[in-house]
């Protein structure tokens, strides 16, 4: 039940060396595991969430990272090409949505942004299917049920509360699994985000928020959304927040883990700050020169989340040929796929715009649809009837 | 006279309020550095300062709600909503504040607030950026609502709309910010025609054809074809969709006997549906026909793969004065 005095009996959160009472931090400081020069730190109270990480899954992280850059200067490329209308690129951001997206179960539910991409793809959604919608086919490219991941939100923020009721939903089923919302570090400003952390925090839900704070909302910088650390904003309507590098897919695993194993057993919401950046332009239809400093790029490039891994498996010998070739390998064969699904995709159909409105039928619409087709039998050629030229 | 695009004359009447009054402020997200999305406030924050050009914290209903207390503070905001579909966390505080608070306070407290929308389809963009919104608010009793279709127009009618006491909703046609026309900078806002009226734009005696925003153009281009078929069209730019100008809809319909309306919005609440019923009552006997809606389906913005069949082009406008003339037409045949 999410009735609002759930969560106050003190129920562990559990994990290794952790209990409800001694992880429910508040923001602090930037938790990192790896360096930028691909050094692993040690960190007593993250480093026991990932010491199972094997050498291979190292290697696997490492390959999800590589495979969503390609897929997203694929879907780029697409678009410059005229094959998508637009794409927002996700670039900088992989090792903040492989390192989050790499520690939920099957059954838990994820409700992203229109930047997730690389989230849609960790949850197992088509590399083409998460194109569609950017192309113009649909207005969404997947259904949600079938990889437990909504379709892509473009309401700010909208989705932080869709998570808080989708968790609410948990909690009255008794179930174990738990919603992730994913929004970036401008959405913390919208009502809809701030309701979602009231009703998270009184019915202690199982979800968490994850930020990712890449540090701008198309040209305003984060510094204009909150006067302090995103972060520490959690504590103060009770929500326990951490503040990780989000170029540093160790880290974010990390962190996503806690959170994740808290709202399991039934210690309520966490917030996560997974402070990232965001190194191209908000989406392809932007510039982000009027804006921002070039130098600010070089900055962050320094502390690329793949090459920082990429050095890391190199210190530890793990960045064998045979690694190279595979990924590479993996990372051409899925852009190939990609495009060839993008430039085959079947061609909508003018009636497809009068289904699913409801659920039953609806005779006004079916008259207005009757109206229409009779229209488009009038002309030889429907697609004439609806010509660029003779809408404009 | 200077030749310049619908974005920029929008842009030039939003300098003239700001150097004309120093109580008007811009707030909207991404309207400083960036000068907007679309560019229509491109170089005011450099020019004015960020004080008087304001970019926001990514919040409707802080923007809105703000510049209520703004407005209870003797300033005038010009709020831009990035894109029609983000309207809507802002509409609580259009509606219940911004609306009534004349009305609540008897006049003491005025909201000379403009909200400027981008507005409209038609340029391939995903969900939520392609909306036409304007019917919610035309409900809406407190709220004036104008629709602007050239860039002269454009660049008045947001002073006149700046200058209103009365909260008024500016929607631009996104499809046509880079189209170009004539602008008269030095126009007299007093000598102006009044943002309330509507305009004739084509003259014609057949059949009366009523657009607004986006498609004031694509109406014009069809009365432009009709007249190689010896129909001719009387194009009325309605301007102003709250309040409507009924004095030069009842004109011309008296004159033509015949009535279209057209809009992307949907149909079922539109501004189709109160100009059809409006003069109807007003002006029956001199209808030959029924009055005819060519607008938007009854669905939402759909997919812009399919866009162009949602948006009433010139041949679904021409296909409907068919049916107000009562030529063969699509629906030839079909009862009611
Ligand atoms: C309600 C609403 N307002 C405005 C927009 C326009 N818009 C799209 S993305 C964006 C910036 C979002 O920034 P952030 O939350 O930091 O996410 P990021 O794009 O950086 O991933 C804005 C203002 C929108 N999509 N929805
Ligand atoms: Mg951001």
């Amino acid at each position: 039940m999410f009735t609002d005095d759930a969560g106050k009996g003190g129920i562990s959160a559990g994990g290794p060396g952790n209990s409800a009472g001694s992880n429910r931090r508040t923001g602090g400081d930037l938790v990192q595991l790896i360096t930028p020069g691909g050094e692993r730190v040690s960190h007593p109270e993250f480093d026991p969430w990932v010491q199972d990480v094997s050498d291979e899954q190292l290697g696997a992280l490492y390959e999800d990272m590589v495979v969503i850059r390609r897929i997203d200067a694929e879907a780029t490329a697409l678009q410059r090409q005229g094959e998508l209308a637009l794409w927002p690129p996700l670039l900088g951001q992989e090792a903040s949505q492989i390192g989050s997206a790499r520690a939920l179960r099957d059954d838990d539910f994820v409700f992203p942004s229109y930047r997730d991409n690389g989230v849609a793809y960790c949850r197992g959604v088509n590399p083409e299917d998460i194109v569609k919608a950017w192309r113009g086919n649909a207005l969404a490219g997947w259904d949600p049920y079938t990889v437990n991941i909504a379709t892509q939100q473009i309401i700010i923020g909208a989705q932080t509360l869709h998570a808080t009721g989708y968790a609410m939903g948990i909690q009255n089923d008794g179930a174990d699994s738990v919603a992730v919302a994913y929004f970036g570090d401008g959405a913390t400003s919208e009502g809809d985000v701030n309701e979602a952390l009231v009703f998270a925090a009184s019915f202690q839900s199982p979800v968490v928020f994850f930020c990712q704070n890449n540090h701008w909302a198309i040209s305003e910088p984060v510094r204009l959304q909150s006067h302090i650390q995103i972060a520490d904003r959690a504590a103060g309507f009770g929500i326990p927040s951490m503040r990780v590098d989000g170029n540093d897919v160790l880290a974010v695993m990390a962190a996503t883990r806690i959170a994740i194993d808290r709202a399991r057993h039934g210690g309520g919401p966490t917030f996560i700050e997974s402070v990232t950046y965001r190194m191209g332009p908000h989406t392809t239809a932007d510039d982000p020169t009027r804006y921002r400093d070039a130098n600010e790029l070089e900055d962050w490039a320094a502390k690329d989340p793949i090459s920082r891994l990429k050095s890391l498996l190199d210190r530890k010998g793990l960045l064998t040929e045979e690694l190279e070739t595979a990924v590479a390998a993996k990372a051409d064969a899925v852009a190939k796929a990609l495009r060839a699904g993008t430039i085959n995709m079947p061609e909508p159909q003018p009636m497809d715009i009068f289904k699913h409105v409801y659920s039953t039928p609806h005779s006004p619409l079916d008259r207005q649809q009757d109206h229409y087709s009779r229209y488009l039998a009038s002309f030889g050629d429907p697609a004439e009837a609806a010509s660029e030229e003779g809408a404009r | 006279m200077t030749k310049m695009t619908f974005a920029r004359a929008i842009n030039s009447g939003l300098r003239k309020s700001l150097e004309n009054d120093p109580k008007v402020i811009l707030m909207g997200e991404d309207i400083g550095a960036l000068g907007g999305v679309f560019r229509v406030t491109d170089g005011l924050q450099k020019d004015f300062g960020k004080h008087r050009v304001v970019d926001t914290p990514l919040a409707e209903s802080g923007i809105m709600g703000t510049a209520v207390g703004l407005a209870y503070r003797g300033y005038r905001p010009v709020v831009e909503i990035q894109f029609d579909g983000f309207i809507y966390p802002a509409f609580d505080q259009i509606v219940s504040q911004v609306a009534k608070m004349h009305y609540r306070t008897q006049g003491a407290v005025k909201m000379p607030i403009t909200i400027r929308v981008p507005f409209g389809g038609g340029i391939g963009s995903p969900e939520h950026h392609s909306e036409s919104p304007e019917a919610y608010f035309t409900h809406t009793s407190g709220l004036r609502v104008v629709s602007v279709s050239n860039p002269q127009d454009a660049f008045t009618m947001i002073q006149q709309a700046i200058a209103s006491d009365d909260p008024v909703l500016y929607f631009e046609p996104k499809r046509r910010y880079h189209d170009k026309g004539e602008v008269d900078e030095t126009l007299d806002l007093s000598a102006a025609l009044s943002m309330e009226k509507a305009r004739v734009v084509t003259e014609g005696t057949d059949v009366t054809l009523v657009a607004y925003g986006p498609l004031v153009k694509t109406a014009k281009d069809a009365a432009l074809a009709a007249a190689d078929e010896g129909v001719s069209i009387e194009v009325i730019d309605l301007r102003s969709l709250a309040p409507l100008d009924f004095a030069t809809l009842e004109d011309s319909v008296r004159k033509t006997g015949r009535l279209v309306i057209t809009h992307e919005a949907s149909q079922t609440g539109g501004i189709g549906a109160e100009v059809a019923a409006s003069i109807t009552e007003r002006c029956f006997y001199h209808l030959e026909a029924a009055p005819v809606r060519v607008t938007g389906f009854d669905v939402p913005y759909p997919y812009s793969k399919l866009e162009m069949h949602h948006l009433p082009g010139l041949d679904r406008i021409l296909d409907g004065v068919d049916r107000a003339l009562g030529r063969p037409n699509s629906l030839s045949g079909l009862e009611g």
